[in-house]
């Protein structure tokens, strides 16, 4: 039993978060706002560079061939700045599907994906909408029982905009071309695999989020004065964020354990990551609630920084399943008769 | 990271559940807070010491076996399975030796960790006082060096298990000028000393789980200091700090309830559906439970390679105790009009220890530091909020 993360997988974490909070400005994801793709190609190279978007990708095609238990620290810092970039999708839904179907897409696009040339987005049913889709330079898309692989010639976008302005969400038909790369049985496996990746990339993301949104509360009541103080040193104020605390806490593990799940295929890797969702989301959205009401009417303007992070909380809280989903996984699992509960049962 | 027990931890698990397969009383003890029930807990304790499961954690020479943390979490979690006696000496085992292990003297240890291993002399705690609760740097009972002797003076209040246990241990004032947590000293106190009278309280169940301790020219001797005179509020922070932490309440107890719950749940789906936020609330405390657990399993881990205990342990008495309260709560709904009836009531079939547990997380959010006061210390020592 060691419930801990590397020296190595600390120290990547470290010098990724550097590398974030550097570059990932505030202000470079309000200029991403004004631009039409709201991405920026010379972000994503340096993603590449770092060996970011290659982190999935087996070493014979370029990457790091590393696992999504080594990538959920970094998707948390990717959530701590508001990384607009595909990256959490690219190395953590994109990558592993690509590499379970394999063959000659396999050997064509996880190369470009690693060293940056390319982007492989995928679209499921479960989600509305495709995130990313106007980006991409390879799509898998889910229709019914099938998983097709198009490329941009060969899908039609619709736009739809989101409350987060960093979200970029397309509804997307495919046009005659889009080749079937698994049906039946095999794509049905690929699919809910695939979910549970994204839905653990979410939940990793809003732990970032919620830790963003306490620190920006706590700058900012201790520098709001009123009533002589800094309101911070109001013990309404306090709690508020220490409730936040509290629930974040409670939702590392849950997401740590997830990541780990799904990195070595177990059974319960989809009722972990169904756990890890709905406690993450749930102390995210919290995180919102309380640092909106601490940063009070600053908190309501598009001016202050809060909303970033904070309308990007409240759209992963629902994608990639919502907490009805989420919360019905649980539910059958437990509720059902041959249900192993209780101190112990943990970890079999 | 490897989330599989190890071969010796699955060893280790084997030989705890034989032993108490082998030596649970098989009907429950009465509740430690009568007089038959005390005695009965006691025997328990000196059961445990005898097959050397009293104190896992504690080192071989003190008939513990030097258990790592996570050998205690699976210890617990067997423990809590089949639903063993709670441990009476609690105050003693999981506060006052951790303590006693980094502050006592060799004379101390070898004088008092025995016959508290082996439940001949049970704990209580004596911290509060009637204006010193929350505040506990507000502490008046003095204590006044005379010779090789403390005379102490005061009262102290909320002490849990005093009302039959054989000493109990907390601060005392021995500089007079002194104020707020300078000038208070740690000592141990026999409960049977000459000017000594202890007064129980009853409890919401009716029973004195806690009592009032007066002090009126007590006598103790200097061998019972703990630390140096004037350093009490340290050695103090330190049994505040085990308290929080995972020895008190390890996750095996949140989510043996959680379990419960659920199966309470599956059995009254009919009349527990009629409030579609009871499912909800089931649902919510058995994640909670698994959280909780999840946590403690990597702080231990963490701790086990070296880390330190952060800050953020202050989280960790919030998420319990609230958990704890969901639960009981959520229990009480389904049980519906049945939820009022103490357990022996002709009509009560089957609430069980609901209505017990109840009541007693109602003390959760309180004992140990108030759940406001917990509020505080997150913020402004975990978060950095202004004073």
């Amino acid at each position: 039993m060691d419930f801990t993360f590397s020296e190595d997988q600390l120290l990547f974490q470290e010098s990724v978060r550097d590398f974030l909070i550097n570059e990932v400005t505030a202000e470079r994801i309000r200029a991403s706002w004004e631009t039409d793709s709201g991405r920026e190609d010379a972000l994503w190279n340096q993603l590449a560079e770092l060996g970011l978007t290659g982190m999935t990708v087996p070493e014979v095609y370029g990457g790091l061939g590393m696992t999504v238990l080594d990538f959920v620290l970094l998707a948390q810092e990717c959530g701590y700045v508001g990384l607009p970039e595909p990256l959490v999708h690219t190395v953590m839904v994109a990558v592993p599907l690509l590499n379970d179907i394999g063959g000659e897409l396999g050997e064509q696009w996880l190369p470009k994906v690693a060293s940056g040339e390319a982007k492989v987005i995928v679209g499921l049913e479960q989600n509305l909408l495709v995130e990313d889709a106007h980006v991409a330079d390879l799509l898998l898309i889910q229709q019914g029982h099938k998983l097709y692989a198009a490329t941009p010639d060969q899908v039609s976008l619709r736009y739809n905009e989101s409350v987060d302005p960093s979200r970029k969400l397309f509804t997307v038909e495919l046009l005659t071309g889009a080749t079937v790369v698994a049906s039946g049985e095999q794509a049905a496996t690929l699919i809910a695999s695939t979910f549970n990746r994204g839905a653990l990339g979410c939940a990793a993301q809003v732990l970032g989020l919620a830790q963003r949104m306490i620190d920006l509360s706590v700058q900012y009541t201790s520098e709001r004065r009123q009533f002589g103080k800094p309101i911070g040193s109001f013990q309404a104020v306090k709690h508020h964020m220490a409730n936040v605390a509290v629930r974040l806490e409670y939702a590392k593990a849950p997401t740590h354990r997830a990541a780990y799940a799904v990195a070595m295929g177990q059974e319960v890797a989809a009722h972990a990551v169904s756990h890890a969702k709905l406690v993450a989301c749930e102390a995210a959205n919290l995180a919102a609630k309380n640092s909106v009401q601490v940063h009070g009417a600053m908190g309501y303007t598009w001016e202050v920084d809060l909303h970033i992070f904070m309308k990007k909380a409240w759209a992963l809280a629902n994608t990639w399943g919502d907490a009805g989903f989420h919360k019905r996984r649980i539910g059958e699992r437990i509720f059902s008769t041959d249900a192993v509960l209780g101190a112990g049962a943990t970890f079999v | 990271m490897d989330l599989a027990f190890t071969e010796q931890q699955q060893a280790f698990r084997e030989e705890v559940r034989s032993w108490l397969a082998g030596n649970v009383p098989p009907e429950p003890l009465q509740s430690f807070d009568t007089e038959e029930g005390f005695i009965q807990h006691r025997a328990w304790e000196a059961t445990l010491n005898k097959g050397r499961w009293g104190m896992v954690t504690w080192p071989q020479v003190l008939g513990g076996r030097g258990c790592d943390l996570i050998e205690w979490l699976i210890f617990e979690e067997e423990y809590y399975k089949i639903r063993a006696p709670l441990r009476v000496n609690q105050n003693g085992i999981f506060l006052l030796g951790p303590t006693l292990m980094e502050y006592g003297t060799e004379e101390q240890k070898a004088r008092i960790l025995p016959k508290m291993a082996n439940g001949e002399e049970v704990w209580a705690q004596a911290w509060s006082e009637p204006n010193a609760g929350s505040d506990m740097a507000a502490i008046r009972t003095t204590a006044t060096l005379e010779g090789d002797k403390y005379i102490i003076n005061g009262q102290k209040t909320w002490s849990t298990r005093a009302v039959w246990a054989d000493w109990c241990f907390g601060m005392f004032r021995t500089d007079p000028e002194s104020e707020r947590h300078r000038g208070l000293t740690f000592i141990l106190v026999p409960l049977n000393s000459p000017g000594i009278t202890v007064r129980p309280i009853p409890q919401l169940d009716g029973l004195p789980g806690f009592a009032e301790i007066f002090f009126d020219n007590v006598e103790v001797g200097v061998e019972n200091r703990l630390g140096d005179e004037g350093a009490g509020w340290s050695v103090a922070m330190a049994t505040a700090g085990f308290e929080r932490g995972l020895m008190l309440r390890s996750p095996a107890r949140f989510q043996e309830t959680a379990r419960r719950l659920v199966e309470l749940y599956s059995a009254n789906r009919m009349s527990a559906d009629c409030d579609p936020a009871v499912k909800d609330a089931v649902l919510g405390a058995y994640l909670d439970a698994e959280s909780y657990c999840l946590a403690t399993y990597q702080t231990a881990c963490r701790l086990n390679k070296g880390g330190k205990i952060g800050a953020e342990s202050s989280t960790n008495k919030i998420f319990w105790s609230e958990l704890d309260q969901n639960m009981h709560a959520t229990a009480m709904s389904i049980l519906g009009a049945r939820a009022e009836l103490l357990p022996h009531a002709p009509d009560a079939h089957g609430v069980g220890a609901w209505l017990d547990g109840w009541l007693f997380s109602q003390s959760g959010p309180i004992y140990a530091g108030t759940n406001e006061v917990q509020r505080n210390i997150i913020a402004e020592r975990m978060l950095g909020m202004p004073r």
